[in-house]
C-alpha cells in the first residue's frame, strides 16, 4: 500500500487575505502568477512562471539569437534576464544553478509567504531526491 | 545495460541518428527507413512529436526498433504529457527493454501544426531527467515502490548556439547533476559557438561525466536550409552559409560539403564522444558522410571493441 499524498486543508479567510495582498504587491513588480512556491530570490528576481513553458531550471533550447523567447518573439527570454539579474544580486547568486523540484500544483493561488513561513513550499514528493 | 551504454562507458566513439518520423506501416516501414543507416548507426532517436507535429509515439517506435534488431533512444518531451504520463511511458519503455532515454523540454506547441493545443510542461527537461533517475531508484515520484526496478541510460540535449551562451554549460551541468550521462547537442552552424561550449565543458570536467554528442544535419538545398532556420526553434543559421549553397553549381554537393566540414570540426573538439546525424531523406547520405569522415562501420567498430580507428580530416 502506498500512502496518499497529503492534501492541504482549505485556506482560512486570513490566508486568503494574505494571498490577495501578496498578489497585489507582486503582480505589478514581477508579474507574479501565484504559484505559491516562490523562487524569485533563486532566479535573479525574475519569475520563472512567466516563461511560457514555466521552466524552473533554466532556458529551453529555443531561445532566439537575439535573446528573445521562442514562443513570444516580442519578449526577452525570462531566463536570459534571470541569469543577468542574478549576477547583480548581492546574495543568492549561485542559487540559480540549484536543481528546483517540480511545481506543486496544489499550491497554486495560495500565499507563498505563508507557505514559506510554514515550510509547506519546501515539501517535495516522497520520491524526489535530486543529486544522488 | 544497453549496447550504447556499454560503448559510452568504454569510451568508444558512437554514432547515433534521428529516426525519421513515421505515421504507420509497421516493421516494414521501420526497416525501409533503417536500410541505409544500419551500417554505421549504433542507436536511433525515436522522436517525440518533433517540432510539435504528431506522429507515431516514441514508445511504439522504440519497441518496434528493438523488434527489428535496432537500438532505440526514446526521446521524451515535457510539452504533451504531465508527470504521470511521463512515468508511465518510462515504465513502458523499461518493460520492453528500451533503456536509452533522451529527455527534452520540447519545442512549444506554437512551433507545430496544432498551435491551439494545450501546452503541458508539468515538468521541465531537467526534472524529467531526475524523474527517470527516480524510477531507477525503485520508486515512483510519490515514493511508491517499483518491482522490478527499471534501468535506464538517461541522456539529454543542449543547444550551444542559443542564448544565454555563457550559461549553456551551467545548464548542461545541471542536467548532469540530475543524472544525465550523455548530451546530444542541437545542430550548431557557427563553429565558434560549438568550440566555446565544448571547451568550457572540457575545462570544467563536465565532458567526463556527460558524453558530448554534437549533431550534424544533412540538407540538400538552400531552401531547406532557410526552412530549418525559420521553422526549427533554436537554430542560428548564418546567412553567408545559405548564400554559399545558393551560389554553388551543385547545391546538394555543397550541402554535403557543409555537413562534412561541420562534422569534422565537431569531431576534433575536446570531449566529443560521438556524432548524431539527421537526414530527412531515405538515402545513403549518412553512410556516405560517415565513410568520408573515416568513421568505421558499426560492425568494424564492434569487432575491434574500440574505435581508435576513427580518423579526422
Amino acid at each position: 500500500m502506498s500512502p496518499a499524498h497529503p492534501t492541504d486543508p482549505p485556506p482560512s479567510t486570513g490566508a486568503r487575505v494574505v494571498a490577495a495582498l501578496e498578489h497585489v504587491v507582486k503582480k505589478p513588480i514581477w508579474d507574479c502568477r501565484m504559484c505559491g512556491q516562490c523562487v524569485l530570490h533563486d532566479t535573479g528576481l525574475t519569475c520563472p512562471m512567466t516563461c511560457p513553458k514555466t521552466l524552473r531550471n533554466g532556458p529551453c533550447g529555443g531561445v532566439r539569437p537575439n535573446g528573445h523567447c521562442e514562443v513570444k518573439p516580442e519578449m526577452r527570454c525570462v531566463w536570459v534576464k534571470a541569469y543577468e539579474r542574478s549576477e547583480k544580486l548581492p546574495l543568492w547568486r549561485d542559487h540559480i544553478d540549484q536543481l528546483r523540484p517540480p511545481v506543486d500544483n496544489q499550491l497554486k493561488g495560495s500565499s507563498s509567504w505563508i507557505n514559506l513561513a510554514t515550510g509547506r513550499d519546501k515539501q517535495v514528493p516522497a520520491g524526489w531526491a535530486p543529486g544522488e | 545495460m544497453s549496447a550504447l551504454e556499454h560503448k559510452l562507458d568504454a569510451g568508444e566513439f558512437v554514432v547515433t541518428a534521428e529516426m525519421p518520423v513515421i505515421d504507420g506501416g509497421g516493421h516494414a516501414e521501420l526497416q525501409r527507413q533503417l536500410e541505409f543507416m544500419r551500417p554505421y548507426v549504433d542507436a536511433y532517436n525515436a522522436t517525440d512529436n518533433p517540432a510539435a507535429h504528431a506522429h507515431v509515439s516514441p514508445l511504439a517506435v522504440s519497441i518496434g526498433l528493438l523488434q527489428v534488431g535496432a537500438e532505440p533512444i526514446m526521446q521524451l518531451v515535457c510539452r504533451d504529457k504531465n508527470r504521470l504520463a511521463l512515468e508511465a511511458d518510462l515504465m513502458g519503455a523499461a518493460m520492453y527493454g528500451v533503456h536509452n532515454i533522451c529527455c527534452l523540454t520540447g519545442d512549444d506547441v506554437t512551433a507545430g501544426d496544432e498551435p491551439e493545443a494545450r501546452r503541458v510542461f508539468d515538468l521541465d527537461g531537467v526534472q524529467l531527467i531526475q524523474l527517470a533517475r527516480t524510477l531507477e531508484r525503485g520508486h515512483y515520484l510519490s515514493g511508491r515502490q517499483i518491482e522490478p526496478i527499471p534501468h535506464f541510460l538517461v541522456g539529454a540535449v543542449e543547444n550551444p548556439s542559443a542564448p544565454p551562451l555563457e550559461q549553456r554549460v551551467r545548464r548542461a551541468a545541471k542536467k548532469a547533476l540530475a543524472g544525465a550521462r550523455f548530451l546530444q547537442l542541437q545542430m550548431v552552424y557557427r563553429t565558434e559557438l560549438l568550440e566555446r561550449f565544448l571547451r568550457a565543458a572540457a575545462d570544467t570536467g563536465l565532458s567526463e561525466r556527460l558524453a558530448m554528442i554534437p549533431s550534424i544535419m544533412i540538407l540538400r538545398t538552400a531552401g531547406a536550409m532557410r526552412f530549418v532556420a525559420s521553422s526549427v526553434p533554436g537554430i542560428d543559421m548564418p546567412a553567408e552559409l545559405v548564400r554559399r549553397v545558393e551560389s554553388a553549381a551543385d547545391a546538394e554537393a555543397e550541402c554535403f560539403e557543409v555537413a562534412y566540414e561541420l562534422a569534422s570540426h565537431a569531431m576534433a573538439q575536446p570531449g566529443v564522444a560521438g556524432l548524431h546525424f539527421i537526414s530527412f531523406r531515405k538515402d545513403a547520405g549518412i553512410a556516405k558522410l560517415c565513410a568520408r569522415l573515416g568513421i568505421a562501420t558499426k560492425q568494424e567498430r564492434e569487432s575491434h571493441g574500440h574505435s581508435a580507428s576513427v580518423a579526422v580530416g
